[in-house]
């Protein structure tokens, strides 16, 4: 399949995401979007990774791998950040007893 | 002994220093003790240094103190110069000063002792200044001297601050004095520029190598100080406004000593003055312009003090004619008779005020004869002094100063004698309205009247003794050969003031007897018809016609104030309202925008996690845009 097909698919995860972030207000929802921003970018870097490995295999076998280390940092990192940051919401919920993010502006007064 | 030269002003420094520093500790005693005996040891000091350099062969000699500014090639030493110019100086300020210090403790005796203390702080502090004047051996020390005159100048007019005129009028004396002395100061500059020195000696010893042009230029600015200073038109007008001071520094201040810084030091320099011509007639142009505007004004004045004021304008404007025809000894004969007989005309006004309870108007008072027979008689003595009646003081030093003027050109003389009787009818219109006649005061002013207690009748006698008999010094060569002391003594310094074919060597011997006779017959006729004349019926009216501009003084002050003192106001307020609105407003602005600014901004903190977010995509997609079309 051509990158291009890969890159647009990631691009529209991106923007969902986005779109998700700014108009949601739910912030479970606000981190699934969190979620799919960053996996839109995984997916590219494995896309990326991929296409290198085919063209550069010749003179280099590892070529691209390092790509695909790096998803494995990500999810990592998002698996961690996911935990700390249910754990924000749960606490935000007994709080408040909502998790509307709004209410977060709290903080200002 | 001379080399003891130094002590001559310390001496009244430190009496400006104990009365200025102590002056709330001080007894009123104690005070004057202290202000008048260091100027009684500067005299004496001066006496002592006199009798050495009055010996034949004395060579001008220069004490160097210490090195005061030292740049590059330019040693400017702070150096006294020890000549017979200087001497003589010495002498007439510290005697002078010394009498008026006198009198001034027992006519100032009402002030309270902090007031008093300051007061003779001043005055001290202002013959030091002089001192360093006349002593200086170079210009910048000269420069130092004419400053601190003009400062003391300024605090003693404004003696009575309460007073916003008197303010006022000393404020008047220091702008007029700065507007001369920037003229002095390029003078200076000029000076170092020119020859690269401004000690005397090496200026002087320059001058023949520099070209007319630049010595008529610096001559020039000097004498643009010297109007300042001397109070020359077109800068008189701070004189007759100065008599806001107490009577004494008139006296000592505004009438022997200061004014006349003008005339020592064109006389200091005339080497430079004889080989500029155009400036020499310049200075007697407009001196002898001044001698005759002053003289009218002073005809209808009827303060006692501003008679005196402009009568001082127009001495002075006769000794810048003496400089101006070449007769530096004559000018210098006239600033020491003036200094006598000014002196003692103001310290006798000082008595008649003092006398009166304050009052200055002559109008008001007729008939001081009886009630003060010292100062009246004194006063006299001061009158026919200053009229140049002989054998009195102002006969001689006027008429040298007027022969010389004959001999430069007939004209000079002829306005000079003119100016001559004008002085003989006001001084004695002045006599006559106050002392002969009757008492035209109020009753208590009457009852009050009383002759002045010692300390101010004892300088008055001695210097109308000096008025009397100081023009004997200076016989001139037509009436008794090699009878003219102070030309003898003064050759030294002021070679070629007689003898090189200046002035009075050119006349006949019987053209000067002549003149002689005729302006003293002038002067005496003049004198008895004023006299005459205001004894019994004084003005006392409002004066009408003609009579209304001179006592208006020619209206010089309002057109001073319209021609330069309004235009400058307006700048003024131009440059306030440029400073407020463009300059303040700017920095103000700059100011109001940053905090307007931030108080928008401060909005966008809305706490809100979402404007937050928007905020940064947009941002993020601007700098997209940006990196793909923008930037190339």
């Amino acid at each position: 399949m051509p990158i291009n097909y890969y890159i647009f698919l990631a691009l529209a995860l991106f923007c969902i995401g986005v779109a998700g972030v700014l108009t949601r207000r739910n912030a479970i929802i606000i981190f699934m979007c969190i979620e799919l921003m960053l996996n839109a970018v995984n997916l590219l870097l494995v896309a990326f990774s991929k296409m290198h490995q085919h063209t550069l295999a010749v003179t280099n076998p590892n070529a691209g791998i390092d790509g695909q280390l790096f998803v494995f940092f990500i999810m990592v990192v998002a698996a961690a950040e996911v935990s700390v940051g249910l754990a924000i919401i749960v606490m935000m919920y007994r709080n408040t007893h909502s998790i509307d993010v709004n209410f977060l502006n709290r903080l200002k007064h | 002994m001379i080399n003891l030269v130094w002590l001559v002003p310390v001496l009244p420094l430190a009496g400006f220093l104990i009365n200025g520093l102590f002056r709330n500790s001080l007894s009123k005693g104690m005070t004057g003790v202290v202000g008048c005996g260091v100027l009684l040891a500067s005299f004496i000091l001066s006496l002592l240094i006199f009798g050495q350099v009055r010996q034949e062969g004395f060579e001008a000699v220069t004490v160097t103190l210490f090195d005061f500014i030292s740049v590059d090639k330019l040693h400017i030493p702070f150096a006294f110069q020890v000549d017979q110019l200087s001497v003589l100086f010495l002498l007439i300020i510290t005697g002078v000063g010394f009498l008026i210090h006198l009198y001034s403790t027992s006519y100032m005796h009402e002030e309270e002792a902090p007031h008093f203390a300051r007061y003779f702080s001043y005055l001290n502090l202002f013959v030091f200044s002089m001192l360093l004047l006349v002593l200086g051996a170079n210009f910048v020390i000269l420069f130092i001297g004419w400053e601190g005159v003009g400062l003391c100048s300024y605090l003693l007019i404004g003696y009575w601050f309460k007073n916003i005129e008197y303010g006022n009028a000393a404020k008047k004396a220091f702008i007029m004095n700065r507007i001369g002395d920037l003229g002095f100061l390029i003078a200076i500059f000029w000076m170092i520029n020119q020859f690269g020195s401004v000690s005397f000696t090496e200026v002087f010893g320059g001058a023949s190598g520099a070209s007319v042009g630049v010595l008529t230029g610096i001559t020039l600015l000097l004498f643009v100080g010297a109007t300042g200073k001397s109070a020359q038109i077109p800068l008189y007008t701070w004189l007759p406004d100065a008599m806001a001071g107490p009577t004494p520094v008139s006296a000592l201040i505004h009438a022997a000593t200061m004014v006349t810084a003008g005339i020592y030091m064109i006389a200091r320099s005339h080497v430079l003055y004889s080989l500029a011509p155009v400036t020499q007639t310049v200075v007697a142009v407009i001196g002898l312009a001044t001698a005759l505007f002053a003289a009218t004004i002073a005809l209808k004045q009827n303060d006692i003090k501003k008679v005196l004021a402009y009568s001082t304008v127009s001495q002075l404007g006769y000794m810048f004619l003496g400089l101006g025809v070449g007769a530096y000894t004559g000018a210098v004969f006239h600033v020491m008779t003036h200094a006598f007989f000014k002196a003692l005309l103001f310290l006798g006004a000082g008595s008649v005020i003092h006398a009166m309870g304050g009052e200055q108007d002559i109008r008001k008072m007729g008939g001081l004869r009886k009630a003060l027979p010292v100062t009246s008689l004194t006063f006299f003595i001061g009158c026919v002094a200053i009229a140049g009646i002989p054998p009195f003081s102002g006969f001689f030093s006027k008429d040298e100063i007027l022969a010389a003027a004959f001999a430069k050109s007939p004209v000079y003389y002829g306005i000079g004698l003119f100016t001559a009787m004008l002085t003989a009818f006001y001084m004695f219109r002045l006599f006559a309205t106050t002392f002969s006649g009757h008492f035209r005061g109020t009753h208590d002013q009457e009852h009050h009247l009383h002759e002045s207690p010692s300390s101010m009748t004892i300088p008055l006698i001695v210097l109308a003794i000096l008025a009397a008999v100081s023009g004997f010094l200076g016989i001139p060569e037509a009436l008794m050969p090699h009878a003219h002391w102070l030309e003898h003594f003064l050759s030294p310094v002021l070679a070629g003031g007689g003898s090189e074919g200046h002035g009075v060597a050119e006349i006949s011997r019987g053209t000067e007897v002549g003149l002689m006779v005729l302006s003293a017959a002038l002067a005496l006729i003049v004198s008895f018809w004023a006299w005459s004349k205001f004894k019994s019926k004084p003005e006392v009216g409002e004066p009408a016609g003609f009579g209304k501009v001179l006592a208006n003084k020619w209206y010089v002050d309002e057109l001073y104030r319209a021609i330069i003192i309004r235009p400058l106001n307006v700048l003024g307020k131009f440059f306030v309202w440029l400073e407020k609105w463009v300059i303040d407003g700017a920095v103000n602005g700059t100011g109001r925008l940053v905090q307007y600014g931030g108080r928008q901004l401060r909005l966008l903190q809305s706490g809100q996690v979402g404007g937050y977010v928007l905020l940064m995509v947009i941002g993020i997609l601007a700098l997209f845009l940006v990196e793909l079309f923008v930037k190339k």
